[in-house]
């Protein structure tokens, strides 16, 4: 046809061109990766996109030490008397407070994902169906790490005092990251269940926020009215800064803990093939 | 024939429905190893949807398919494991870099850590990409985002491969790359589900195509069959002068049936047998003294296919300049 395209000549193939035809030339096709190397993948692609942004951190890194002070200097001398003793007491659970409060946002970026062309190619892909999800939980886990370290960084410098030393951080530390692990995967169900990242952060914070507070944060359960207590006693919340409490203190005992594995345990196996399921059959 | 070149893509009354919308209404599909199927429509018609299901993203509500002789309900793993899908929206992520792009592909699909590196660096260079490789694909044009699209989909060579719209947006140069590309594809024995809202791009790739509108496959042939049913192209001209217009309809009125005066006042158009029945039409207005600023030769649109084949215009909500013009006039 008489159109514009047959004006322009046809070079002869060039050094580019043989580069596409080598490039295009079949590539054989590997074995597919095993599970944990996928994973491992996309929590690789979670890191990656921490370093291009690295303003992303900040609700790892600013917000909990806004909240260690916050809560030290605000309400130790009401509370507990000095705000030395009260750091002592809220350090633990401002840790469990921080961390959880992040969890939300696997849900949100999960969210954010969904809206972009790219889960498209990672839902047709043979990967271990789990795989984009468990690997972005895998990176929030490190996320989740550095608002726990940033936290006890900031609690020792200000005066708080492990009684298990080291180990007993870790410990708690540990234990946290692992129900946050189990938790998120509640907010990236709700994450698949609503529709805008706005959504899912007002009804995560709507659930995580009175779940926190009533609690064994902030004060101790023994002066709260009776229906109250009856809650914050049986908060899986309350159990976790209990164990956490002691793992610091060196006073933890294999039930306390084993309550928040069992816990951690439960929302993996409830919340986690539900995401899968969703996130696989979402159109 | 078939028996000697098995089908890539069978597909027998695909259906599937949202709410009240039978987005996909019965897509009966035979696409052959080794070629570039076109499915053409306008927005809307149930492309995408129809390559979402295929492409195992999406289950069918009725109907079934298979994909290089793997069922794409009870195997869609197997499917999986032989396609790879390029999507209207870019499939790449945005908040990487087009080198980690490609990278994380490999790593997918299964490459170790050094063979995805070099696999990536291949491919950004053929793609001609490499100084954009370590900027985020954010900052990316659409030729650019396009080819790192189609990178992305080859990293590994899929036996199939579903291009969705892949040039819709894109400059002409960009579009000839993208087309250059899959023809080198299809050379090296890949089959292509081709999806496209324009004529000639089907034309220019693909081996067979089927019209699609409203969720229904309405027709079905070669590109030059398809022509065929619809007529010829259309010539376009447009004067130095606008005041030469009732003169110029009058010369080509002599020769041709369905002369239209455009919006433009300087333009009109005919539709038009051939070349060569142009080129004496613009010789004619030369010889009567009318000055031509330029003139081109069309293939018939994707709305006039449309037009022809079903009676109603691709896009119902966008009618055309001139019967808006006519509607007005009227009232």
């Amino acid at each position: 046809m008489s159109t514009a395209s047959t004006t322009t000549a046809h070079p002869a193939p060039t050094a580019e061109e043989a580069a596409l035809r080598k490039a295009l030339s079949s590539t054989p096709r590997p074995a597919p990766p095993s599970p944990l190397s996928a994973a491992l993948t996309f929590g690789w692609r979670g890191m990656l996109k921490v370093k291009h942004v690295p303003e992303q951190l900040l609700d790892v890194t600013i917000t909990p030490v806004m909240f260690v002070l916050m809560f030290t200097y605000l309400f130790g001398g009401a509370i507990a008397g000095s705000t030395r003793d009260y750091l002592q007491f809220i350090l633990p659970g401002v840790l469990v407070m921080s961390i959880l409060f992040t969890t939300v946002y696997s849900g949100i970026a999960l969210n954010t994902d969904l809206t972009k062309g790219v889960v498209d190619r990672f839902r047709s892909l043979p990967i271990w169906r789990p795989a984009p999800l468990v690997g972005a939980l895998l990176g929030d886990s490190v996320r989740y790490l550095l608002a726990g370290t940033v936290i006890v960084v900031l609690g020792v410098a200000l005066g708080y005092r492990p009684g298990a030393g080291v180990p007993g951080v870790l410990g708690a530390l540990g234990l946290v990251v692992l129900f946050a692990f189990g938790l998120s995967w509640v907010f990236t169900t709700i994450g698949l269940l609503l529709r805008s990242p706005q959504a899912v952060m007002n009804a995560g914070f709507m659930g995580i926020f009175p779940l926190t507070f009533l609690s064994n944060v902030f004060v101790d359960p023994e002066t709260l009215p009776r229906v109250l207590k009856g809650f914050v006693d049986i908060n899986p919340i309350s159990h976790l800064v209990t164990a956490s409490r002691g793992l610091m203190e060196g006073t933890a005992t294999a039930g306390e803990i084993g309550i928040v594995v069992a816990v951690a345990a439960a929302l993996t196996a409830v919340f986690a093939p539900l995401t899968v399921y969703l996130y696989r059959s979402r159109g | 024939m078939t028996v000697q070149s098995p089908l890539a893509i069978e597909a027998t009354g695909l259906v599937k429905t949202f709410g009240e919308v039978r987005a996909v209404d019965g897509v009966d599909l035979a696409v052959r190893t080794g070629s570039v199927y076109g499915v053409l429509g306008p927005n809307g018609a149930g492309k995408t949807t129809t390559i979402r299901m295929l492409a195992t993203l999406l289950r069918p509500d009725a109907g079934y398919a298979r994909v290089l002789g793997h069922d794409i309900v009870d195997e869609a793993d197997a499917v999986r494991g032989v396609v790879s899908l390029t999507g209207q929206l870019a499939s790449v992520d945005e908040d990487l870099t087009g080198r980690e792009n490609l990278i994380l592909l490999g790593r997918l699909l299964g490459l170790k850590r050094a063979g995805a590196k070099a696999r990536a660096a291949e491919l950004l260079e053929a793609f001609g990409l490499i100084e954009a490789a370590g900027r985020l694909v954010k900052g990316f044009s659409g030729g650019m985002r396009r080819r790192l699209d189609i990178a992305a989909s080859i990293v590994v060579t899929p036996q199939l491969m579903f291009l969705d719209e892949p040039t819709t947006g894109l400059d002409p140069r960009s579009r000839n790359q993208v087309w250059e590309i899959v023809r080198t594809l299809v050379a090296e024995g890949t089959t292509i589900l081709l999806c496209t809202q324009y004529l000639d791009e089907a034309d220019q790739l693909a081996d067979g195509i089927a019209v699609i509108d409203r969720g229904k496959v309405i027709a079905e042939g070669t590109p030059g069959q398809l022509k065929a049913s619809v007529g010829s192209g259309t010539l376009h001209v447009r004067l130095l002068e606008s005041s030469q217009r009732p003169e110029a309809e009058r010369v080509l009125t002599r020769g041709l049936e369905g002369v239209h005066l455009e919006s433009d006042p300087a333009a009109l158009s005919v539709p038009c047998g051939d070349g060569e029945r142009a080129a004496e039409a613009v010789a004619e207005l030369s010889r009567a003294g009318i000055r031509i600023a330029g003139f081109s030769l069309g293939q018939p649109s994707l709305d006039e296919v449309f037009l022809a084949l079903t009676g109603h215009p691709a896009e119902e909500q966008a009618p055309g300049e001139d019967d808006i013009d006519q509607e007005e006039r009227a009232a």
